[in-house]
């Protein structure tokens, strides 16, 4: 027999996780019941989280309010919201290019993590913002970086009995980019992706690349030679030296593998194509734009 | 007809050239259609099917003794419990029920259960113990002719070598000549409504089958000899229809569930899911084909050699009739007085392939065309110009020796799409450029390409086959019911037959009796773009039957000749100056009165026979031919190999329309066919597995990558012997949709891409492409 708990607060979901930590937690449930209908997973208890209040939403968190936190149970046409958008644009974009309407309609931000696909969209995102991920059972609640969160092919850092509540992101001052290859014009699957996000009053650059390795990976040489050789007050397109020289670098960060999908081959050519890209565009002068 | 426009018309009912509504219209949209995964019996146990994993290996052993024993199992079946024909087929019946020793493709049939729910079916087939041999798959078509037989009818399912015209020009020196070699991926037909069924066992030894199909009366007699049952204990209904395009012309779970269904005496339900639908069904073959064009330098098309290797996978199904197809269509719809083709299609180890839109066509329309393309750049000549100088007429001579009787506007589809406008506007909208929804390309990033393509194919069922479509119609009361066995999979032949009534007999009431084997003989197959013709053709048959009765049962009551009498919009009047006074329309009756007493015609409808090829594959194989052109306007980044079709237009040659806006849905959906195959459509097969067995991973066009269709010309010259004049329409926008987005990738990138679907290494990782950059 199984069980379906339908939650309306976070202390419901953490006492029945509590008292079945095996139980499957389902929010959106689009990556969830793709694998049940596929019969790759078998059906165990279910507590259903889609109805807690508390786990929509966003504000904006910090002495000069720019940390974001958003509740896990955001979803991806949440995320396309304008309001959201101007704040964190690159999560806007990416959360654009996840499936159909109806899907963008149903996942949510924290379904994405959990998931830990290598080719979840917001995932590079995530980890070029230095997200945080916070998590609560009902022994309390605690917080990880996101490199500590995702840890491999589809696998987290979450414990039995725990349940993701909310990702913390900052709200940076400067452009954001994000670019996804896939081999139609809409709802595919990721053949590689490319965050890139600006920080100007920081003078950083930080890029992140989606299914070209196990987890996203951040592009640290790439990172390094931006912070030194972009423009941050001007805003000016880089020379094309460093632009290539920054393709070069963030192509060396990924780790890609042939699949179905794409050829190792293609990806890492296609990363290059696509920080070429990211850093003209968000070194061109003209203020970033969402989605 | 012009004693027919003396009288206005007045019913509102559909006619033929007007877009009637659908009657599954508003069903299918508002979800309340019954689709054969909706059949429900409260009785029913649910059916599943155990699965060769291997592509290829040897059965040494079969254990169903731990799934019998679960409780909820009610029947295991192997292929031991077959009781007639262990075999079965659409042309070769050489495809097992079950695997008994070997299997021969990954998800071949071994064991089929019955259980009470479909989680305990799964259970069982868990548990089934199958002690496999692998053996090497033969997954390498170039191979099969001369690797030991995988199947005791060998691995050579047909080979067609036809030759006409002079073949000493081969060797003239005078001549302009270009080569190519070019290769299709293996296409899916993608229907939305996977397989599924339900038998009802009728406690006498018979069974009915309600399934979707596109053909009852020969699943039928394949299912009651594989039963080992006379044909009337096995009984087929159609159930609702989620697309067809060729996957449902061979028997899937049909023999599986009325083999459950008679040992367990309880109905049973069967309902493949997604993944198992692609193992399930036939796909298009996939094709190698190397071309030489020989041409004067004038541009007249001298002769042309073409090979042809189709891969038929591991069962015959159609091969034999797609390859004949592919070798007869083999050059296009061209003028080319001397030919050599020889085409194979060969047994391998990868998934069956069988029927779909096009049928040989495709595959061949996607290699001539991109050898005229080449010829034209080697002549120097606009492409356009080139095929129109060699475009065939009626009059002419196909390369089989056939003579076109019939309507053929090869020159004016061409000069349609051609000429028309384009609406195409520049990639300014960020999303409609190459790589959508992903952000990935600026505006600088996109180049445009541009080409047209032809393509044809026969119409109907070909060599000698004696194809027939039967109708019954009865009028009582008023009120036509028509029955037909044609199977309706979207096409709209429910439609048309509302129209076909309307025009004939002035009859708004019309019932469309059940589809069912046990109400008529067979309508053929929904395929072959025949249905409209054949079915139609029939129904129109009984409608004028029907219509003479009428008129000499009335003649005769009211001692006025036939001829003074006139039918329209449901009432019978007589014409001025006829009969036995002048007064005008002293006889005024209704259908209605008229039919108290039924009127019934029965008919059987054929088209003009055809003949076999010969052994030069020679001969009057075909009734009639339709021609389609395309446009496409593409977008390209060429940087990362990806692509947006901007534009597509069409014209085609429809004999005469009958219902607008269904031709327009039958051209916009096959080209979106055809542009699936151009750039994303692959069952990707390796080592003889399926690698996308989903929806997922298994890209079909979404409204990001489908355009627009500008329809440039409907061609309406009415084919001598089709009913109305039309001809059917179906397959033709899935032929030269592909072609023209392959050549326009060609021209906006400047490589050569011989083979489809183009894939974005194809484009951004060419060697020696002059766009090649270095990173």
């Amino acid at each position: 027999m199984v069980t379906v708990t339908i939650a309306t607060s976070i202390d419901d979901a953490c006492a029945a996780l509590d008292s079945d930590p095996g139980a499957l937690v389902m929010a959106g449930g689009t990556d969830l019941m793709v694998e049940v209908n596929r019969g790759t997973r078998l059906v165990g208890n279910v507590v259903a989280v889609d109805r807690v209040p508390e786990l929509r939403g966003w504000s904006l968190e910090g002495d000069r309010s720019d940390v974001l936190r958003l509740g896990a149970g955001t979803t991806c046409a949440d995320l396309a919201e304008p309001s959201l958008a101007k704040l964190v644009p690159a999560l806007a974009q990416a959360a654009r290019t996840v499936g159909s309407p109806q899907i963008r309609n149903a996942a949510t931000l924290g379904g994405n993590l959990a998931t830990a696909s290598p080719a979840g969209d917001t995932l590079p995102v995530l980890a070029a913002l230095d997200a945080e991920v916070e998590l609560r059972s009902s022994a309390g609640t605690r917080r990880l970086p996101l490199d500590e969160f995702v840890v491999g092919v589809k696998v987290n850092a979450l414990v039995p009995g725990e349940l993701i509540t909310a990702i913390r992101v900052p709200v940076l001052n400067g452009p954001q980019e994000f670019l996804k290859v896939g081999t139609r014009n809409a709802m595919v699957i990721a053949v590689t992706s490319l965050a890139l996000v600006v920080d100007r009053p920081g003078r950083t650059v930080r890029v992140a690349l989606g299914s070209v390795a196990p987890v996203p990976v951040r592009a640290i040489e790439a990172e390094v030679l931006a912070a030194e050789r972009c423009d941050f007050d001007g805003m000016s397109v880089p020379p094309d030296e460093v632009v290539e020289r920054f393709a070069i670098l963030t192509a060396d960060a990924a780790r890609p593998i042939d699949d179905h999908r794409g050829s190792a081959a293609y990806r890492r050519h296609a990363v290059s194509v696509l920080a070429r890209r990211a850093i003209r565009r968000a070194f061109s002068g003209v203020p970033s734009v969402a989605a | 007809m012009t004693t027919l426009e003396a009288v206005s018309r007045t019913a509102a009912g559909p006619r033929i050239g007007e877009s009637a509504p659908r009657p599954d219209g508003v069903p299918k949209v508002t979800g309340s259609f019954a689709f054969s995964s909706d059949l429900h019996n409260d009785r029913m146990l649910w059916g599943g099917t155990l699965r060769s994993p291997h592509a290829a290996a040897r059965i040494r052993g079969i254990d169903v003794g731990p799934a019998l024993a679960l409780a909820g199992v009610h029947a295991v079946l192997t292929h031991e419990d077959v009781p007639g024909s262990p075999t079965y087929g659409l042309i070769h019946r050489d495809q097992p029920v079950l695997a008994s020793d070997v299997v021969r493709y990954e998800g071949e049939p071994v064991v089929v259960v019955a259980a009470d729910h479909p989680d305990m079916v799964r259970r069982a087939l868990a548990v089934i113990e199958v002690d496999w041999e692998p053996t090497e798959p033969l997954v390498d078509p170039e191979l099969a002719a001369d690797a030991t037989p995988i199947h005791p009818d060998g691995n050579v399912i047909r080979r067609v070598h036809l030759r006409h015209g002079d073949q000493t020009v081969a060797d003239r020196q005078d001549l302009v000549s270009v080569e190519g070699t070019y290769e299709v991926g293996m296409q899916d037909q993608a229907f939305l409504g996977p397989e599924s069924g339900l038998a009802v066992p009728d406690g006498d030894g018979g069974v009915d089958l309600y399934v979707a199909t596109q053909w009852l009366h020969e699943d039928r007699d394949q299912v009651a000899a594989c039963l080992g049952l006379p044909d009337d204990k096995v009984r087929l209904t159609l159930a609702g229809v989620g697309g067809a395009f060729g996957a449902r012309e061979d028997l899937s779970l049909h023999v599986h569930l009325c083999l459950l269904a008679l040992r367990t005496g309880r109905p049973v339900k069967m309902s493949y899911g997604r993944e198992e639908s692609f193992h399930g069904h036939v796909h298009r073959h996939p094709a190698r084909m190397h071309y030489r064009h020989l041409a004067t330098t004038e541009g007249d098309l001298v002769r042309v050699e073409a090979r042809l290797l189709l891969d038929g996978g591991a069962y015959a199904s159609s091969s034999s009739a797609v390859i004949s197809n592919a070798t007869c269509f083999a050059v296009g719809p061209y003028r080319v007085p001397s030919v050599e083709v020889e085409g194979v299609v060969v047994r391998t180890d990868n998934p069956p392939c069988g029927a779909m839109r096009g049928f040989g066509a495709v595959q061949t329309c996607f290699a001539h065309e991109a050898q005229m393309d080449r010829l034209a750049v080697a002549l120097g000549m606009d492409p356009v110009d080139l095929r129109l100088r060699n475009a065939l007429e009626p009059g002419d001579r196909l390369p089989t020796g056939q003579v076109i009787t019939g309507t053929l506007p090869v020159a004016e589809v061409l000069r349609a799409c051609a000429g028309h406008p384009s609406a195409a506007v520049g990639p300014d909208d960020p999303m409609a450029r190459p790589g959508g929804a992903g952000r990935t390309a600026d505006i600088d990033d996109v180049v445009r390409g541009e080409a047209v393509a032809v393509g044809f194919k026969n119409l109907m069922f070909s060599e000698g086959f004696d194809d027939s479509s039967s109708a019954r119609c009865v009028l009582h009361r008023g009120v036509a019911t028509i029955t037909c066995a044609c199977a309706e999979v979207g096409q709209g032949f429910v439609t048309l037959v509302h129209q076909i009534v309307g025009e004939v007999l002035g009859v708004d009431e019309v019932v469309l009796a059940p589809v069912a084997t046990t109400s008529i003989g067979s309508a053929g197959s929904t395929s072959a773009s025949r249905q409209t013709w054949m079915s139609g053709g029939a129904v129109q048959m009984a409608c004028e039957s029907v219509r003479r009765e009428l008129l000499a049962r009335v003649a005769a009551a009211n001692d006025v000749s036939v001829h003074d009498l006139v039918l329209v919009d449901g009432r019978i009047f007589s014409l001025p100056g006829g009969g036995s006074g002048d007064d005008y329309l002293s006889i005024d009756l209704s259908l209605d009165e008229v039919t108290a007493e039924p009127v019934e015609a029965d008919v059987v409808h054929r088209h003009a026979p055809t003949l076999p090829l010969d052994a030069d594959g020679q001969g009057d194989a075909h009734v009639s031919f339709s021609v389609s052109a395309h446009r496409a306007i593409v977008d390209v980044d060429p940087d990362l190999g990806l692509v947006k079709v901007v534009e597509l237009t069409t014209a085609q040659d429809v004999g005469r329309v009958l219902h607008p806006l269904q031709v327009l849905g039958q051209l916009e959906g096959g080209a979106a066919q055809g542009l699936g195959l151009a750039v994303m459509e692959e069952v990707q097969v390796t080592d003889g597995r399926i690698r996308n067995a989903s929806f997922t991973d298994y890209l079909i066009p979404t409204a990001l990558d489908m355009p627009p269709v500008e329809i440039a010309a409907l061609i309406e010259q009415p084919e001598p012997g089709a009913p109305f004049g039309a001809k059917g329409i179906g397959e033709p926008p899935a032929i030269s949709s592909t072609a023209a987005v392959a050549g326009a990738l060609r021209d906006a990138t400047g490589l050569d891409l011989p083979r489809v679907p183009v894939r974005p290494d194809d484009i951004c990782l060419a060697s020696g492409s002059a766009l090649d950059e270095a990173d």
